[in-house]
């Protein structure tokens, strides 16, 4: 039971952190001019200079395999749903690491996809 | 066309191209992955399973839709919030649901739509609020 809430919140926190990283990277980066492929492409491979990307990466893989762990361990009926969890981790995230005005409607509307997709993956 | 107006459309596009990328790529994943079949956890049916994967055309199709969606999560987070993003492409899960049951006739139970219209009143929600609010912090991070 321990290794299982652990192993989750490495999960919950990898991808959450990996992706707040990469935000904070691709916020550093600027944004593209216009939304044309070839700017689109240019953009992105400046993107891929930053060291805040290549934060959220390894993150982003331990989070995949705890993944996979826990779905060695329990039914993918208790992980999936569990792992819905980081709509609410990633919005805290993003109120107090990336200082996002997270109004209460967006508070609700994040708390109804979390349950929402629960239910959804728990079939 | 207002300042305002202009970033909440574009991030739409930016979120639609996400979501239709994302299952779109794990369609392909699963398409081929079925075509080769159970994958036999030992070095030859390793070895096959490798060789089967990068000689299968679903296969890279599948790969270039997923970095089709990196590409297009990493360009909308460059301007929106993750906030809004992250939520807003839950939606995916409620389309899965509906192309499902329209395409594949699959039947649902009531507790997935339970789901399902939680999701979309969630999405609505986070939707309508202002795509982007870290106008300062990007000026800080810039300079």
């Amino acid at each position: 039971m321990m290794r299982v809430a652990l192993l989750l919140a490495v999960l919950i926190l990898g991808s959450t952190g990996g992706e707040i990283a990469i935000t904070y990277g691709m916020k550093a980066t600027g944004e593209p001019a216009r939304l044309r492929p070839r700017e689109i492409l240019l953009f992105l491979a400046q993107a891929l200079r930053n060291g805040w990307f290549w934060a959220g990466v390894p993150l982003m893989a331990l989070s995949f395999y705890s993944l996979l762990v826990l779905l060695s361990w329990q039914p993918i009926s208790f992980v999936i749903p569990a792992s819905a969890l980081s709509y609410v981790v990633g919005t805290l995230g993003a109120k107090y690491i990336l200082r996002e005005d997270v109004s209460p409607a967006r508070w609700i509307g994040v708390v109804l996809v979390c349950a929402g997709v629960a239910l959804v993956a728990a079939g | 066309m207002g300042h305002e107006v202009r970033i909440r459309i574009k991030t739409l596009v930016m979120i639609l191209a996400m979501v239709v990328c994302a299952n779109a790529g794990d369609l392909m994943l699963k398409r081929g992955m079925t075509h080769i079949g159970a994958v036999q956890v030992s070095a030859s049916g390793l070895q096959h399973a490798f060789i089967s994967t990068i000689t299968n055309g679903t296969i890279w199709l599948g790969i270039v839709f997923l970095i089709g969606f990196m590409a297009s999560y990493m360009t909308v987070l460059s301007w929106a919030d993750y906030s809004y993003v992250m939520p807003a492409g839950a939606f995916g899960y409620a389309l899965l649901t509906l192309l499902a049951v329209v395409f594949l006739h699959e039947n649902v139970s009531p507790r997935r739509w339970v789901g399902v219209v939680l999701i979309c009143v969630g999405v609505l929600l986070v939707g309508q609020t202002r795509p982007r609010t870290t106008e300062a912090v990007v000026r800080e991070v810039a300079a």
